[in-house]
């Protein structure tokens, strides 16, 4: 399986510098917003954006568009259709369980109608950056700044509204307002993975290195930054084993983002004695007092 | 215990004046007029679905009262006062939350900010002192998903008091505490009044507990209320009137137990 040489494999790397680049961006922030996907309990609602987001792509790729944006396009319809309906948490997973085999199949009638070549297609649905060309790669690059810099600026009402809703919105949090802005930021993050990962492998960049992070700690800061470092390793990692093969890029994404896991939670085992939880010290010693 | 609220002090912190509240065509109450001045402690009774919370959402200016007006501080209340502590009842953390104890408290001090969450040495000695101040200094490194019910109330007290409100509004702060955790809890909340002069509106389904720091209770019946202090209030005769129906309160060993009220609330007759 592993034929290249060393030779070939560093002229390989020197042509798909850019889209390392692009997986290392995608990487971190998928890392970031994964820490609220997990906090705001939205896997499932990253899943339903994806399929989504691949009709659109799938609409683009039949009408000769940029890919990229038709993604984006379907993202944003997901999320805004999820955010408007779904505020509450279990309104939203039956919207989604309603959207999501919809969009797939919008995905599948518009590939069957295209007549170009079948790898791009195929692409879609389990990822594809070699063939994304250079425009797009800003474009992914561009998005994915915007959506890192936005989730920094509401870190602190985000992270409020999602522990505890009712006293951030006692406290002036504008907790519906932020939703939105959180699902619309989670669309364009879905947006962007679809294009390296595809619309089936979306959660192993956007909720494993959270849940992963998670794991081995509950601190604000740690949490993100092992994530966005798993989610990095992840993506980078996938592609530079891919090129010495003749495999695609997303199963070592998944496989190492699995491992990554795996790996945390051992450490947690170890760290926390095997429960999942520490022994409740400080609770016995509140009633002694 | 009983302070005279009728007394010529301060302009009253807390204000109602005509309050009704309707859903559809059932009012809760209307004609409340309310003032609740600085370090007084009110308990607000009664059933569930006799419109308490929405009472203490109307404070917190998240709810439209039919008619009437509320004034906190002498000004309409409205979303995110700055002089308004609130306290809600325990709930479960959700598992990923990826917060400590003091993390929780950090919010009532930063939450509500937004730019790049950079935490300034000053909010960290705010958020010490807080943590000392109810005791919760030893746990706060822990994960908040990993505390006690009695220890994340410690902790939401202390973020209540971030900004050193005027008013303390607690909604059910002490629910599925166990005793032990019930009494530390309200004996912070009244000892922040006692020190502070904060007022506090306590909405409560059970009295006992902060039953020795109640200065007035305000008892939400069947579309009726009462205003008064506990003795007052906690009387068979006077809930009687009330609910319009014969009521027992009985009080036994310094506990006050309401029984026969027609509320249907099957854990109403063994508190107040």
């Amino acid at each position: 399986m592993i034929s290249v040489d060393w030779a070939t494999y560093t002229q390989l790397l020197a042509l798909v510098q850019n889209s390392i680049i692009a997986a290392a961006v995608l990487g971190i922030v998928g890392g970031l917003i994964g820490v609220f996907v997990m906090q705001r309990d939205m896997a499932f609602a990253v899943h339903g954006i994806s399929e989504l987001s691949f009709a659109g792509a799938a609409a683009a790729l039949l009408l000769g568009v940029n890919v990229v944006a038709g993604s984006i396009l379907g993202s944003l319809i997901a999320a805004g259709i999820i955010g408007v309906l779904g505020a509450r948490a279990r309104d939203r997973n039956s919207i989604i369980g309603v959207l999501m085999p919809f969009g797939l199949g919008l995905g599948i009638l518009f590939l069957a109608l295209y007549p170009g070549r079948s790898g791009n297609k195929f692409g879609l649905l389990t990822g594809q950056i070699i063939s994304v060309d250079l425009p797009q790669l800003g474009l992914l690059m561009g998005i994915s700044a915007l959506v890192l810099v936005s989730l920094l600026v509401i870190w602190r009402p985000l992270t409020f509204d999602s522990l505890d809703a009712e006293v951030a919105s006692a406290r002036g949090v504008p907790g519906r307002a932020l939703s939105i802005v959180f699902m619309i930021l989670l669309g364009l993050a879905v947006a962007v993975s679809i294009q390296v990962i595809g619309a089936l492998l979306v959660l192993a960049l956007l909720v494993t290195p959270a849940a992963a992070a998670l794991r081995v700690s509950a601190s604000p800061v740690l949490v993100p930054l092992l994530s966005m470092a798993f989610g990095l390793v992840s993506a980078v990692g996938g592609i530079l084993l891919a090129l010495g093969g003749s495999l695609p890029i997303s199963p070592y994404i998944t496989t190492i983002s699995f491992a990554i896991y795996l790996v945390c939670r051992l450490i947690e085992r170890r760290v926390r004695g095997g429960a999942s939880r520490r022994p409740r010290v400080p609770a016995v010693a509140e009633v002694a007092r | 215990m009983t302070r005279d609220p009728s007394s010529t002090d301060p302009a009253p912190v807390l204000s109602i004046r005509g309050g009704a509240l309707r859903f559809g065509p059932r009012t809760l109450w209307s004609g409340l007029d309310l003032d609740v001045r600085a370090g007084e402690f009110i308990a607000v009774l009664g059933a569930n679905g006799t419109g308490k919370t929405s009472l203490l959402k109307a404070m917190l200016g998240e709810q439209r009262l039919a008619s009437g007006e509320v004034l906190v501080d002498g000004h309409p209340a409205h979303r995110g006062h700055r002089g308004i502590g609130y306290i809600p009842q325990q709930k479960i953390v959700a598992p990923g939350t990826p917060l400590r104890g003091r993390d929780l408290v950090m919010l009532g001090v930063n939450g509500r900010r937004y730019g790049p969450p950079i935490t300034s040495r000053a909010d960290r000695q705010k958020v010490d002192a807080l943590l000392a101040s109810v005791g919760a200094t030893h746990y706060a490194d822990q994960p908040l998903g990993s505390l006690s019910g009695g220890e994340q109330q410690r902790l939401r007290v202390a973020q209540s008091l971030a900004d050193d409100p005027a008013l303390l509004l607690c909604d059910e702060p002490l629910m599925s505490l166990d005793l032990q955790h019930q009494r530390g809890v309200s004996e912070l909340i009244d000892a922040r009044r006692r020190d502070h002069g904060t007022a506090v509106v306590f909405v409560t389904h059970d009295v006992n507990p902060v039953l020795s720091m109640v200065d007035r209770v305000l008892y939400l019946a069947q579309g009726a209320f009462t205003i008064g202090t506990p003795d007052e209030v906690l009387r068979s005769d006077v809930l009687s009137g009330l609910y319009g129906t014969p009521v027992d309160v009985i009080r036994t060993h310094g506990r006050v137990v309401v029984v026969g009220t027609p509320d249907g609330d099957h854990h109403h007759e063994v508190v107040a």
